[in-house]
């Protein structure tokens, strides 16, 4: 008993001390370059936009080279990840698949972000039945499967990077319509939101200015978070054949193509596969950092 | 004060926390000592190293940031800095046990109040379960709570309740030290007066010794039989409550009475002390109250002052009471 | 003095609760003149912060009336009740929570300014905000501080500063002190006084610091369970309590002082829920007066002499008036 309490007080006593002048995003940096893993994962996403950002200059062949001559080599110096059954460079593919699956990941989950946070939002400040109509629309949408909504949406809209990510964007939507719902709901009650309203503060500026930017840290790290998900949903999808259609250099789509390789060539499945996963790891590595460095209650 | 039954001393500690935004001197060459029965009073404001002292005292700093530089905590013959953490479990709870100032948050929510008590009697005694239970329904009523009442749950208690609970707790082994960090700052005036009545019984009844920690020299007067005034991790006077009532010597003990309302008499303005309390990383050189002090001298910018005896047992940091040499 | 400011008469309000319908503030009568402070204390839970709320109409009375300047401000309708803001203001108790972290110190004491567009040029409005700091001694160099990087009188500061810059006429004072140091506390009081005394401010000061209420109030309004159990002059309350729970309140106050020894007397229990209170009188359970007839029937807070009003059915038979 005694100990825990004990965590608390110091925990107190050192927020207290630490009042110097230093705005809190700062505050949060400093907390976030302490987290080596976070580190890590900041690096694997500055390098991905990076080279999405200078893709053509990176590359050492186009996207669509073809050199029949070469096909389904292992990698060699000329080709660093080999070439896959066109003879296309495989490492130049990945570095524009990049792009895409940075536009994929940050556009659906601005999408979700944007729609998601606004529904929570009006649902959490208003209440009443206004919340259970959003509410339980999320809830109908949270009951489908998300991968299996995605794949109904992309059947319905059609194929193509836009639909893809209108797809995602979607099925993550209550998610974030949650996050914010909670988090307007504990901030509504705070006295800076009753002070602003005593000033004849009108609800959508208290919504914007007052309870939205309170609000951030979860949906930061959701975002974090989320954009790994997109991409792996977008990949997914594409493996499937229902996303981003061959021959644009879509991750998910390449592995899908190098799959009946994958006994005697198994290079063109791998480092597409490597690809996604690093992808992944460093935006989960950022966004646990993230989840730390903002609330760092959660962590002693 | 005279060497007869001392309980506890402490002599010149020093316990920083190291952040990153500085070194926090939060206790500096604190010496007290308290003798068996005796209550004495650790009085300050926010960041004064209060609650520091006590942790300090419980061998309860969380390291790092925490970290005790020097000195020595004496208790019954033996210098806690000197245990080990096993020898120290079997301390705490059992001959030294704390309050904290808000039982909100200091009980167990899943567990029932008895269990709660009968814990830490198995922990320190002897005792099978079930007289550990009765043992701790005994302690219940001793504190006023009904035994029936010993199967609840904390939330199913009021806030004076639950403090009195957690006395039940601190008191269940008999402490011969029992160190109260602000045990009524979260209750109402009428449950504090209740809680603070029961407090006083059971240490005479227990004749127990106690640091009461507080900010409210209404207490102060209520329970304590001496007093140490913290202010920015130092002790600045140190002397007997008459004394400290009746003859107040620091400038900052003068100001901290005329700062308060006061019931009986009328006064149109209240003489609050000037300025805010120093950043605990970055303390004045020299005496700690200096830029607000409306004594300050020059020396005072320069040098710690000394502890002064002015009279038997009222001791005072302050240049003003130092030979009379300084003062010119 | 005798221009009455506010009045509020039979205010009820009940909140919903899962357990029954909470009594937060029962039938409660009281008036303020222009100009003086009204000092309203109680325990926690009985009402004191919600009677504040409501007389803001940050929160909906269930029923009654409160009459601002003569017009009964529970009848506005929300444009109105905008308008109304600029003339009734509010600083709470935590000075932490009410103040928007994400804002600087600038951006809080605009916040009134710009929301009821005060100001069309945004230099004439900076030079307000100036001048709002400069009142409430706040130095200039704070100004894009945010609010994390300060201390708790300065963060008051900061919420006196934004109450006042619509130059209202009446403020709540809503436990403004009792999250601060006694030293930092006593440089806030004598500010709100100073600040009284230039504006020609009216308070309704609530606090559960009996020493605190009678050093700032003119007049003290005791509150138990939702409902004003006495109230009277400062000086009465203190020296000639009429009430035995102000009578009990005033004797569990620990007074900084060897020389004064008082025979306390210690209420038994605690405060009861405010939820589905049964008839009578609220402080049935813990009164050493009591008698039958306090069970069944409500006292009425009564005027006993001018300008003194207590609710008990006894206070004459139990020699409680001398």
């Amino acid at each position: 008993m005694t100990d825990q309490l004990n965590v608390n007080m110091s925990n107190e006593d050192i927020k207290k001390k630490s009042t110097k002048k230093r705005s809190q995003y700062l505050e949060v940096w400093r907390r976030l370059k302490q987290n080596k893993s976070a580190m890590v994962g900041l690096l694997i996403i500055i390098i991905l936009i990076l080279s999405a950002i200078l893709a053509p200059f990176i590359a050492p062949y186009g996207i669509d080279d073809q050199d029949l001559l070469n096909t389904l080599q292992t990698p060699s110096k000329d080709h660093w990840m080999g070439t896959d059954n066109f003879g296309r460079d495989i490492f130049s593919r990945i570095v524009y698949g990049s792009i895409i699956s940075l536009q994929v990941g940050f556009i659906s989950v601005g999408i979700a972000m944007i729609v998601g946070g606004s529904l929570g939002a009006i649902a959490g400040y208003y209440g009443g039945k206004l919340d259970n109509l959003i509410m339980r629309m999320m809830d109908i949408l949270l009951a489908i499967p998300s991968i299996l909504l995605a794949i109904s949406i992309v059947a319905a809209l059609g194929h193509g990077l836009k639909n893809v990510m209108i797809a995602v964007g979607i099925s993550s939507i209550p998610s974030y319509a949650r996050i914010v719902r909670a988090s307007v709901l504990t901030l509504k009650d705070q006295e800076f939101v009753e002070a602003a309203r005593a000033v004849g503060t009108n609800n959508t500026r208290i919504i914007l200015k007052h309870i939205i930017p309170n609000s951030m840290a979860p949906i930061i790290v959701q975002a974090t978070l989320g954009v790994a998900g997109a991409i792996l949903s977008a990949a997914g999808l594409s493996f499937i054949g229902l996303g981003i259609q061959l021959p644009t250099p879509e991750w998910g789509a390449m592995l899908s193509s190098g799959r009946q390789f994958i006994r005697d060539y198994p290079h063109m499945t791998a480092f597409p596969g490597l690809a996604i996963m690093i992808t992944i790891f460093g935006l989960n590595l950022l966004g646990d950092g993230l989840r730390d460095a903002l609330d760092p209650r959660l962590k002693n | 004060m005279s060497e007869e039954k001392k309980l506890l001393e402490i002599k010149n500690l020093n316990i920083h926390y190291i952040t990153h935004e500085g070194t926090v001197k939060a206790v500096n060459d604190m010496s007290l000592e308290l003798k068996k029965g005796e209550t004495l009073g650790l009085v300050g404001e926010t960041g004064a190293g209060k609650t520091t002292t006590a942790l300090g005292v419980m061998q309860l700093i969380q390291t790092p940031p925490g970290k005790i530089l020097s000195g020595e905590i004496i208790y019954d013959g033996e210098d806690l800095l000197k245990k080990s953490q096993t020898e120290l479990r079997k301390i705490r709870g059992n001959k030294i046990s704390m309050i904290f100032q808000d039982p909100m948050t200091s009980l167990n929510p899943v567990l029932t109040v008895g269990e709660q008590i009968a814990e830490v009697i198995k922990l320190h005694q002897n005792v099978d379960n079930s007289q550990a239970t009765e043992k701790s329904e005994k302690m219940l009523e001793t504190v006023g709570i009904p035994k029936s009442r010993s199967k609840d749950y904390p939330h199913q208690f009021s806030g004076g309740m639950k403090q009195r609970v957690v006395i039940a707790i601190a008191l269940a082994c008999n402490p011969k030290l029992l160190i109260a960090d602000e045990p009524t700052t979260a209750l109402d005036v009428t449950i504090q007066a209740q809680v603070m009545n029961l407090m006083n019984k059971l240490k005479d009844e227990f004749n127990t010794s106690m640091i009461m920690i507080t900010h409210d020299l209404g207490i102060v007067a209520e329970v304590c039989d001496k007093v140490a005034i913290m202010y920015a991790g130092h002790v600045v006077e140190y002397t007997n409550t008459k004394n400290l009532f009746t003859n107040p010597k620091h400038p900052y003990t003068i100001g901290l009475f005329n700062s308060i309302p006061n019931i009986k008499d009328d006064e149109a303005r209240l003489k609050p002390i000037k300025g805010l309390m120093p950043d605990p990383t970055n303390l004045p050189l020299g005496c700690p109250f200096h830029p607000r002090c409306p004594k300050a001298m020059s020396i005072c910018s320069q040098q710690e002052p000394c502890r002064t005896e002015i009279y038997k047992d009222h001791f005072v940091n302050c240049f003003l009471y130092e030979n009379v040499d300084n003062k010119s | 003095m005798s221009q009455k400011l506010i009045e509020v008469k039979n205010l009820k309000k009940y909140f919903n609760t899962q357990k029954g319908l909470l009594h937060a503030v029962d039938n409660v009568n009281f008036y303020i003149h222009k100009g003086e402070t009204l000092g309203l204390v109680g325990e926690s839970g009985c009402g004191k912060s919600t009677t504040g709320r409501v007389l803001l109409r940050l929160i909906e009375a269930t029923s009654g009336e409160v009459f601002f300047e003569g017009k009964d401000i529970l009848k506005l309708n929300s444009s109105e009740i905008r308008e109304l803001r600029k003339e009734m203001q509010i600083v709470f108790q935590d000075p932490f929570a009410s103040l928007n972290p994400r804002l600087s110190v600038s951006e809080i004491i605009a916040e009134p300014l710009i929301v009821n567009k005060i100001y069309k040029n945004k230099a004439d409005m900076n030079k307000k905000v100036q001048s709002l700091m400069n009142t409430v001694g706040l130095a200039q160099r704070l100004i894009n501080t945010y609010p994390h990087e300060l201390d708790g009188g300065r963060r008051q500061r900061i919420g006196i500063a934004r109450a006042l810059a619509l130059n209202p006429k009446f403020i709540v004072q809503d436990e403004p002190v009792s999250a601060l140091d006694v030293s930092i506390q006593a440089q806030i009081l004598n500010l709100m006084a100073d600040l009284q005394q230039e504006f020609d401010l009216t308070y309704l000061f609530i606090s559960h610091d009996l020493s605190v209420v009678k050093h700032v109030s003119s007049r003290i309004a005791v509150m138990y369970l939702g409902q004003i159990i006495e109230l009277s002059d400062y000086k009465s309350i203190f020296t000639d309590p009429l009430h035995p729970y102000t009578q009990a309140l005033l004797s569990a106050i620990p007074i900084p002082s060897l020389d004064i020894k008082r025979e306390k007397i210690i209420l038994q229990g605690d405060v009861p829920s405010p939820i589905n209170p049964p008839d009578g009188c609220r402080f049935y359970g813990r009164c050493m007066h009591r008698k039958d007839t306090c069970l069944t029937k409500t006292p009425e807070l009564k005027e006993l002499h001018p300008e003194r009003f207590v609710a008990c059915h006894f206070v004459h038979n139990l020699g409680l008036v001398k």
